[in-house]
């Protein structure tokens, strides 16, 4: 049984929350009249992304009422959106939530922050410390919100963790326009998605915006990549675009039996390696130890 | 084998005439750079766009770009002669701007430049060239009024090499063209059908008879845009430029002029005295809330 899954490749206006909401319920009635049962959308969807000083006007608990017209939405169709999340010692973090059933089931915290070229994230933001796999429609998922998937452990982890489906959201600045060939990032990030994609062998679905913010253009290109490294669709480059794709969750267990590298992954030999470099977290020790 | 991926890996190249590390994608900068145009004009409520255009390629490319995103009927075309300056230029002007189809309006600046210096003794030519550029920028800001844009035409080069008059021909609502050197620039007019007569003249300002760019900078655009690419774009130090194989002289000079002319490319700095300040930590975003 496939699971058609909705790739919002929208524009949202800086700071204008409201408004934003607006797109998105629109966008979800969309999605779900053509039979999506997830749609996702790109990184601080809800916000626009170059926010500097406005992250902090903007910011709200994960259950401020302002976010509820998501979860009135998602009683029969899952939403990812963005928004930025103040918790409640004051920390604003870039966030990636998942609505399902009519409440908010999962939120991940953006954990690596670009603080170099055109990013300031590090500035504005408090990095996520998790990445926890959760349950959605198609089977088990992770979120690695832009900047996270330029990091291959974050895919990894969730793949060892048990995550058939990347959702990668993403707010990613189009720059690089060399002669013979596409967008030096677009290049970049279809690299990525596929080949995370078969190698991991899950489902990459790559939401990136467009639009333009202070003279920075999105570059959209939104796109799911199967299990076994095929582009199932893709949007077309700039232009807000509301993606379908049929995603199988059997697809990911058939190309695993097929391609079962992820099940000889040696995550003692990896720990191990890892602890000798950064030691062990103390808990994790006396677990050790016991064994 | 992919030799444009050496290409674009921007291996340093010292022979000016091999522009290959420039090269850059014609079609996919058009299509980045309308989209620019109109989305950052409707945020700020500008609707209409007034362009300088000289006869020269830069301002012939940006028209040519402005009829595309703010529809033809909305560009106005200004050509403000002063009595030295050449009657090609003004053919090159009205004939570009009847080609593209947008209005054209000559404003000549003479009557008002000379009337400021007629009792002014030894006004040398590049401080009344000064004046000439204020003077033109001050008539496109004052027909641009109240709904219109004043693009920018400065590119890379003439910005990094801090070429032109602060507040003059630098002076704009928003630049199209500021990230693109002269000899890619010159690549994009091409494509977007600026004839050959406009394309291949030499680059001159026109402040005085005879000025051309390359004269008076003592090197060629193809020369510098080399040499800034690897300095800028790449990140190469100078060292590495003369180990490459550049002229050692000319790699100085292009660097000391790029270092003297920075605070030209930035807003004037204001002193900081309050807990918060415009441009130090107030930091909003241009585009802020905007439609």
């Amino acid at each position: 049984m496939s699971v058609r899954v909705a790739l919002a490749q929208c524009a949202p206006k800086l700071g204008a929350f409201d408004r934003n909401m607006r797109m998105h319920v629109e966008t979800i009635d969309r999605a779900r009249a053509a039979g999506a049962r997830i749609v996702v959308f790109p990184e601080l969807s809800l916000t626009g992304y170059y926010l500097k000083d406005l992250a902090s006007d903007v910011a709200c608990a994960a259950d401020d009422e302002k976010l509820a017209p998501l979860a009135d939405a998602s009683r029969d169709i899952d939403v990812l959106a963005g928004f930025v999340e103040r918790t409640r010692d004051g920390r604003i973090h870039i966030a990636s939530g998942y609505w399902s059933a009519g409440s908010l089931t999962h939120v991940h915290r953006k954990v690596y922050l670009p603080t170099y070229g055109i990013f300031d994230d590090a500035r504005y933001f408090a990095a996520g410390e998790r990445f926890d796999p959760f349950p959605t429609a198609a089977g088990q998922a992770g979120i690695a919100i832009c900047e996270d998937a330029w990091h291959p452990s974050t895919p990894y982890l969730y793949a060892i963790r048990g995550a058939t489906i990347l959702f990668y959201p993403s707010a990613s600045p189009g720059r690089g326009v060399a002669e013979g060939g596409d967008l030096g990032t677009a290049e970049s990030c279809r690299l990525m998605d596929q080949f995370y994609a078969q190698y991991l062998t899950l489902y990459v679905v790559f939401v990136n915006r467009v639009g333009n913010e202070d003279g920075i253009g999105f570059w959209g290109g939104s796109e799911i990549v199967a299990p076994d490294g095929t582009v199932v669709a893709r949007a077309p480059e700039f232009d807000e675009y509301l993606l379908f794709a049929e995603m199988d969750p059997a697809l990911a267990l058939r190309e695993r039996a097929r391609n079962p590298i992820l099940r000889d992954e040696q995550h003692d030999l990896v720990l191990r390696h890892l602890a000798e470099r950064v030691g062990l977290p103390q808990g994790l020790k006396e677990v050790l130890d016991r064994d | 084998m992919r030799p444009q991926r050496e290409q674009r890996a921007g291996a340093i190249r010292p022979d000016s005439r091999d522009p290959s590390p420039l090269r850059i994608d014609e079609e996919l900068v058009r299509r980045m750079l309308v989209q620019f145009l109109r989305e950052e004009s409707q945020k700020a409520g500008l609707t209409r766009a007034v362009v300088g255009l000289s006869g020269g390629v830069d301002s012939a490319v940006v028209a040519a770009l402005a009829a595309e995103a703010f529809g033809r009927q909305n560009v106005l075309a200004v050509h403000t002669p002063y009595r030295t300056s050449s009657w090609t230029s003004l053919d090159h002007a009205a004939g570009l701007a009847e080609k593209i189809g947008i209005a054209f309006r000559v404003v000549p600046i003479t009557p008002q430049v000379d009337a400021y210096f007629r009792d002014v003794a030894d006004v040398s030519r590049v401080r009344r060239g000064n004046k000439m550029a204020r003077e033109r920028k001050s008539i496109e800001f004052d027909l641009a009024w109240p709904d219109g844009a004043v693009l920018g035409t400065s590119n890379k080069s003439e910005l990094l090499l801090g070429y032109g008059t602060w507040f003059g021909d630098m002076a704009s609502s928003m630049n199209p063209v500021g990230d693109l050197y002269k000899t890619q620039l010159r690549e994009l007019a091409i494509h977007v059908a600026i004839p050959d007569a406009i394309v291949r003249k030499a680059p001159s300002a026109e402040l005085w008879v005879g000025q051309t760019d390359e004269a008076e900078l003592g090197f060629s655009y193809a020369q510098a845009d080399v040499v800034l690419y690897h300095l800028v774009d790449r990140r190469a130090r100078p060292s590495e430029l003369v180990d490459a194989g550049f002229d050692g002289a000319l790699v100085t000079r292009i660097r000391d002029m790029v270092r003297k002319s920075h605070y030209k490319r930035v807003m004037p700095i204001i002193a900081k005295v309050s807990l918060r300040t415009i441009g130090h930590d107030f930091l909003y975003p241009r585009d802020w809330e905007a439609d």
